[in-house]
Formats: structure tokens, sequence, C-alpha cells
């Protein structure tokens, strides 16, 4: 056949690299409504569910049991799956019904009531939706902090950047897992370096993230990972009760902890049992209500190119962040994974979260070139910074950062990485030199960096665990080189784990260590004049761009 | 009926690799030729039989790495997810392995197609307690017999950017950890592109690696099967 040269200009274009696959509901490859997906019922006999979604109690397995036993408020349950779901769906985009009043009437349906209401609403409607549900008034942002050498010091870096630029919460994870201990002690120290008050975390295996956590290396978690079929929990080697025990031990010790799941992993897993994408993303997210978290981050995270793939799959991971919100959780609404070739279409993505505002919009923004993002990639990285202050400015949307000056990036960069330096000296760990430090402080990405000793690192790792460094360490090494500053921030952070306040709902810290959550400042929107409007000091720092033009340079 | 790349492509539409035929049959806008699946509830209709392989023994050899092949590898799948035939990828592997002065043994995972507890399960068969998983689309991982299942020595998650170098790398360094070495890990590598590319395929290519799994079987040997 000869080609038409228009079309093959269209093949070449990026968006025909990403993966797309037609709908396939027996191998859970259908976004919002699968043939199989259960008819809501719900039946309560002495105080107790018999009958969840079409199944009675001895047909239920772990996780419709979980459900039934924590996730649905028993004395509402039959009350709240008497309204249609249409008639809730309605009152979700509804300016006059509050936040309140939907969250006690959707504490009483169950997933596939869940389910059902999502399907009633398009992306505009379900974006009114989270503009009202969301718990924190405020939204925030989250960070990756990674890189392809797992370079501490460039971590720490890296970190101090982004706590300027005005992520609330910083995560890292690691190419080698051993180097966990040194990337959590970098992520701390930088975090404070660039804001106080900036909550960090380190996606490891679960054991190791929740020793660094007890530690005080870390201040909260986030990977605790819950599945939508049994079949895929069993293969993580995981029930909700594990998980729900996992999230207590976190909380023994005042730690704030987040779930996480996200449509895909099923349908990724080969375990779908032919249900829709959403519907099993909802039962995630009634075990995580049901195990006492207060927050997820859901939005088919690292499996997008699964959601991405099939027709309403955008669709469907906006429809997950509301349901979160709907069941009063905190939502971290993903947009943290490399997500199309096409940049109009990973925009577009990110702008259902970011035109409404979800309590973190990215959880994970990478904060470094992708190239050196070790979550293999997130939808918008540092490139983007100014196209993503741009678009704030435009739109007159809080998407959580703010632009910065070229001296206060070198300024924090260079205090964080001198900062591990010091620390790595006074604990006898890994040697860091003043050539590191510097080519730190400059670079872009680990490209721009010297290499490091890996077996040296890997040993003093190593160290960290055995000789029980905790956080009460890492702020005696900082005073005692003379970083008093960021001793004294890394011990208020360690602090709010004896005040527990920032184990609420959707809570962040501002840079005077103050809670702000769910509970304390909770969104508050009812249509026009209502919640929360970006003005003042903040608008002012939004518009403040570089590259304006000065009138009198004409 | 065989899975291939081909029956992949068919199904996910991959552009991808069309993109590079010039015109030949490629896609073209707007038509979509990739069949309807809905309805079927597998990618392979047959299921191949281990009944009659010799069930994975526990090795005694301290000098010993076992490598835990998927369930389709070399059978149903033939190759990697980037396109490399898997019984180079094996050669390199072993050779990596016996190159360090270790001797390699492949054994086939029938009871999971999760790479963590495919190695982990191979760590245990192995006689020195060093284990690499290898699923069928690529993917690897070294583990010790001794760790929690989801944690490891060496994780390999990219299989779209693995390339036979290192897989012998990969073997070199499982051989490096039975001597007790200083072992550098193989310097990771990331695409940030990949996950929107591939991930669709490494979902199909994973369906039809554990619609093979026979747990009732567990795990045989697969020495030059």
């Amino acid at each position: 056949m000869k080609r038409s040269k228009r079309i093959e200009a269209l093949d070449a274009r990026p968006v025909n690299l990403d993966g797309y696959i037609n709908e396939w509901p027996e191998m859970g490859f259908i976004a919002m409504n699968s043939p199989y997906d259960p008819k809501p019922s719900v039946k309560v006999e002495d105080g107790r569910i018999v009958e969840l979604d079409g199944k009675t109690r001895d047909e239920f397995d772990f996780i419709d049991q979980f459900i039934a036993d924590y996730a649905i408020n028993v004395d509402r349950a039959a009350a709240s799956m008497a309204v249609p779901s249409l008639e809730i769906a309605r009152k979700i985009v509804d300016i006059h019904v509050s936040r309140k009043e939907i969250l006690d009437l959707v504490a009483g349906i169950t997933p596939a009531k869940m389910a059902e209401v999502l399907n009633q609403l398009n992306v505009v409607e379900l974006m009114m939706g989270m503009q009202k549900m969301r718990a924190r008034k405020v939204p925030g942002n989250q960070a990756h902090i990674t890189n392809l050498k797992d370079d501490p010091v460039q971590i720490a870096a890296d970190a101090a950047e982004g706590a300027l630029r005005g992520f609330s919460e910083e995560e890292t994870t690691m190419g080698v897992a051993r180097y966990a201990p040194l990337s959590s002690m970098a992520l701390l120290i930088g975090s404070q370096t660039g804001r106080p008050g900036v909550l960090t975390q380190c996606s490891a295996e679960e054991a190791t993230e929740l020793e660094l956590g007890i530690r005080g290396l870390t201040t909260y978690a986030e990977t605790l990972s819950v599945y939508g079929t049994e079949k895929v929990f069993i293969d993580g080697d995981d029930t909700p009760y594990s998980k729900a025990f996992l999230n207590s031990a976190y909380a023994s010790r005042g730690l704030k902890v987040r779930f996480s799941s996200g449509s895909g992993s099923e349908a990724l897993m080969g375990s779908s049992e032919k249900k829709s994408l959403l519907y099993l993303e909802c039962r995630c997210l009634y075990v995580t209500k049901g195990a006492g978290s207060q927050g997820t981050q859901n939005g088919s995270v690292s499996c997008i190119g699964v959601t991405g793939s099939v027709p309403a799959g955008i669709r469907e991971v906006l429809s997950e962040n509301l349901v979160a919100a709907l069941l009063g959780l905190e939502c971290a609404s993903s947009n943290d994974q490399s997500f199309s070739n096409s940049d109009m279409r990973r925009t577009a993505r990110t702008m259902l979260e970011f035109l409404p505002g979800t309590d973190f919009i990215f959880s994970g923004y990478a904060a470094e070139p992708n190239y050196d993002n070790m979550f293999a990639g997130s939808n918008f990285d540092a490139e983007d910074f100014d196209d993503y202050n741009v678009l704030q400015r435009d739109m007159q949307v809080d998407g959580g950062l703010k632009p910065v000056s070229e001296e206060d990036v070198i300024r924090v960069r260079n205090k964080a990485a001198r900062a591990v330096q010091a620390v790595f000296r006074n604990l006898n760990l890994a040697p860091v030199s003043d050539e590191q430090v510097e080519a730190v402080t400059y670079a872009h990405g680990s490209k721009d960096t010297l290499p490091r000793d890996v077996t040296a690192d890997l040993a003093a790792a190593e160290d960290v665990l055995k000789r029980g460094i905790t956080g009460v360490d890492v702020v005696r090494a900082l005073a005692e080189t003379g970083f008093e500053d960021i001793a004294a921030s890394v011990l208020n952070m360690l602090k709010q784990r004896v005040a527990g306040d920032y184990m609420q709902t959707a809570a962040i810290l501002d840079r005077n260590f103050h809670v702000l959550s769910g509970v304390n400042t909770p969104n508050d929107y009812m249509g026009p004049g209502s919640g929360y409007r970006v003005s003042g000091e903040r608008w002012e720092e939004i518009k403040n761009i570089p590259h304006i033009i000065n009138p009198q340079d004409i | 009926m065989q899975i291939s790349e081909d029956l992949i492509r068919q199904i996910t539409n991959a552009v991808v690799s069309q993109m590079s035929q010039n015109g030949q049959g490629a896609s073209s806008s707007g038509s979509n030729k990739a069949p309807s699946m809905a309805g079927r509830s597998r990618i392979n209709e047959e299921k191949t039989s281990y009944k009659d392989y010799p069930r994975a023994r526990k090795g005694t050899d301290p000098k010993e790495v076992v490598i835990g092949v998927g369930a389709a590898f070399q059978k149903e799948i033939t190759k990697t997810i980037g396109g490399i035939p898997l019984d180079d990828v094996l050669r390199n592997v072993k050779a990596g392995i016996e190159e360090e002065g270790m001797i390699p043994r492949v054994v086939k995972i029938l009871d999971t197609s999760d790479v963590c507890f495919m190695a982990l399960e191979a760590a245990k068969l192995s006689g020195s307690g060093i284990g690499v998983g290898i699923q069928s689309k690529g993917t690897t991982v070294i583990h010790q017999r001794d760790l929690y299942p989801l944690s490891n020595l060496e994780l390999f998650p990219q299989a779209p950017l693995m390339t036979l170098e290192t897989y012998r790398q990969i073997g070199q360094n499982a051989a490096k950890y039975v001597k007790g070495e200083q072992v550098v890990p193989v310097p990771c590598t990331n695409d940030p592109m990949s996950r929107p590319r591939y991930q669709v395929k490494a979902a199909l290519m994973h369906i039809a690696e554990t619609e093979q799994l026979d747990p009732e079987v567990g795990a045989v040997e697969w020495e030059g099967k």
C-alpha cells in the first residue's frame, strides 16, 4: 500500500509509542464496569453483615469478610443502600450537600455500590466531587528523591531543594535495596535543611521500612500495599489482617502511615477474577479503611501502564482517587509514574487531580531528572518544575510548589551536602569528599556527580543497622558538627511521634511544626465563595516566576 | 497454540514494533486490527504438563547456584520482553556463574510466577543458598535463602533494558555471593518510558506465564531441557 504522508506523520507521534489494549473483561482489562462485577447488595443480621454484594457469608473470601466486619458502618448500611446510586452521585456534585453529609451516607454502602455510584459521574463531575471531598483544606504535594547511583549526598541535596520548592512530603527508594539506611538518613537531613517540617519516608522491603521508621530515620511510611483479590494478596505473602497489624506497629511508635493500592495490579498479576479495575480498587480502599489507616496512595500508581491502556482508563484513575476521598481517607493521588510518551497526554492526565486539588496531587513528583528516578520514572520530573509553576500561575491553582531563586537552590543543596558529609564523618560512616559536595551542589542529576565507593557505602549502611544508629544519633551528630538548626529540626520531627497529632487524616507540618490536617483544617468547600481559594501571600508566591518581562528593559 | 511476539503484538496493538516495518501492513491509525479477546480466559489454550519431569531436588554442593526459570520459559515464551532469546539468556547466566568457578543448575518453578518468590525458591534449592530467579519476560532477581521473600541481593526490574552482558554479570555476581566476596552490584539502568511502552505487554506475558503454573508439581529439573 502506498502510504499517506499525513498518516506516517501521525504514526510517528510520541503518543503512538504508548501501549493500548482492547477491553478484555475476562482478564480484568476493563476500566469501570465489567459484566462480571457483582450487583450491590447487603444483608444485616444481629448487627453483622451476612450478605455482601451478592455473596453470603459462607461464600466470602478473606477480603469480603474483612470488609463486611470492619469497613462498612452496619448501622447505616440498610438506609444508605436504599438510596439510588444516581442520587448519591448527584449529591456528590451538589454544592448544597456538605462533605460531612456525603461521608455519613457513603459509610454505609458496599464496594459494588460505590463502583455503581462512580459510574454515574463523568470526569468533570469527578473533579467537582474531588474538590469537595478532599480531606485537607489546602492541597499538597509529595516528591520522589532518588538517583541512579543511590548517592546519599545527592539525595540530601535534592531533598533540600525539593523542600525549598514546597513539597510537604519526600519519598526515597533505592536501586540497591541495602542502601536504605543511608538513603533514609540523607533524606531526613536534606529535607530539614530545605524547609523544616517536611515528612520523609523510605520505600523498602516492609520489615526494613518498619525498622527504619522505629529508629526515627524516617518520619512516615507509605508502602503498605493492599490488593483487590485474595490471590494477589497471598502472592504478596499477606492478608488484610497482616496489613492491619503492620499498620498498628507503625501507630504504636507514633508514625504517620498510609496504605498503597491502585488499579491494574491484579490484572498485571493475572488474577483479576474478571472484575473491573474500579471495582477491585474499591475493595482495596475498603480494606484500607477497615484496617484503620488514615489514608492511601492510589490512582493506579505503578500499574498506570495497564489502566492507561484501556478505554476510559484515566477516568477510572480519578474515580478511584475520589473513592478514597469518599471513604474519608487521605488521598495521595499518584501521578507518580511515567505514563505516556506524549507530553500532551501526560499533562492532561495530571490536570484531573491538579485542578480540583487532592491531599497530595503527586505521590511522587520526581524532584530529580527522570533518568535518576528509581521508581522507574515519574509523570513529571525536575525538568518540568517551571512548566508546573506556570500552570499554577495560569490557572490560579495551588499545586503545592513555588518558584525559587538559583541562589537559594545552590545554598540549600550545598548546606545539605555538607551536613551529610559531617554526619557521616561524625558517625564514622562512608567518607564524603569536598569534591563530591561541590559536584552535588551544582548538579542536575547523577550524570554530573562523582562515583561513590559502593562497597564502602554498603558496609556503612550495614553498620548503621548493626550499631543501632537512630534519629537521635543523627541529631547529636548534626549538633556536634555545627549544624544546630538542622539538628533542632530533626529533633522536632522526632517529637511529632510523641505528640502523635500528625497521625490524623491528611496531616502535614508547616515550617513551625504545626499540624495541618483534615481534622484541624478540614476541607469546607460548598461551592463558589467557600473552601480554599488561592489568594494573598500564597498567590504572590505563585505569581513570582522567573523570566518575566521587565517593561523598562524594552 | 504457542504464545509468540506476534500474538502479543496483535493483542496490544503495539505500534512500537510496527513503526519500524515501514508501511508493510503497519498499523494505520483509525483502523483497529487487534482482535477482540472478550469471552476468552486464556492466552494459550493448552497447558504444558510437567508430571513426567524429575522433581527439583535440594542441592548439597556448596558451590552450586540454582537458576529458577518461569513456568513458560523456553516453551510458550521463547524471548524476553526486549526480544532476547531465552536460550541465550540462560547460556549467559550459566557462563557467568561458571566463570567465577561455581556450578549452575537450572530448575523450572511451577508454584509461583512472582520473581522474588521464584528466586527465593531457587535459593532454597541451591546447595550454596544463593539462587537466581528469571521470569520468561526477562525480569531477574538474585536471592539468598535466609532473606525475606520481598527482599533480595539484587533486583533487575526493568526487563526491557536487559542485555546479554547484564545476564552474564548477574551470573558472575551470584557466584561471587557464594564465595563471600565483597560484591559490587551490577549497575542499575533506568528508562522512565519503559512503563508506557511495555507494561501491558508485560501483563500479557505474565498471564501467559501464570496460566502455566502447576503448584502440585512444584519445581522440576530443567537442565538441558
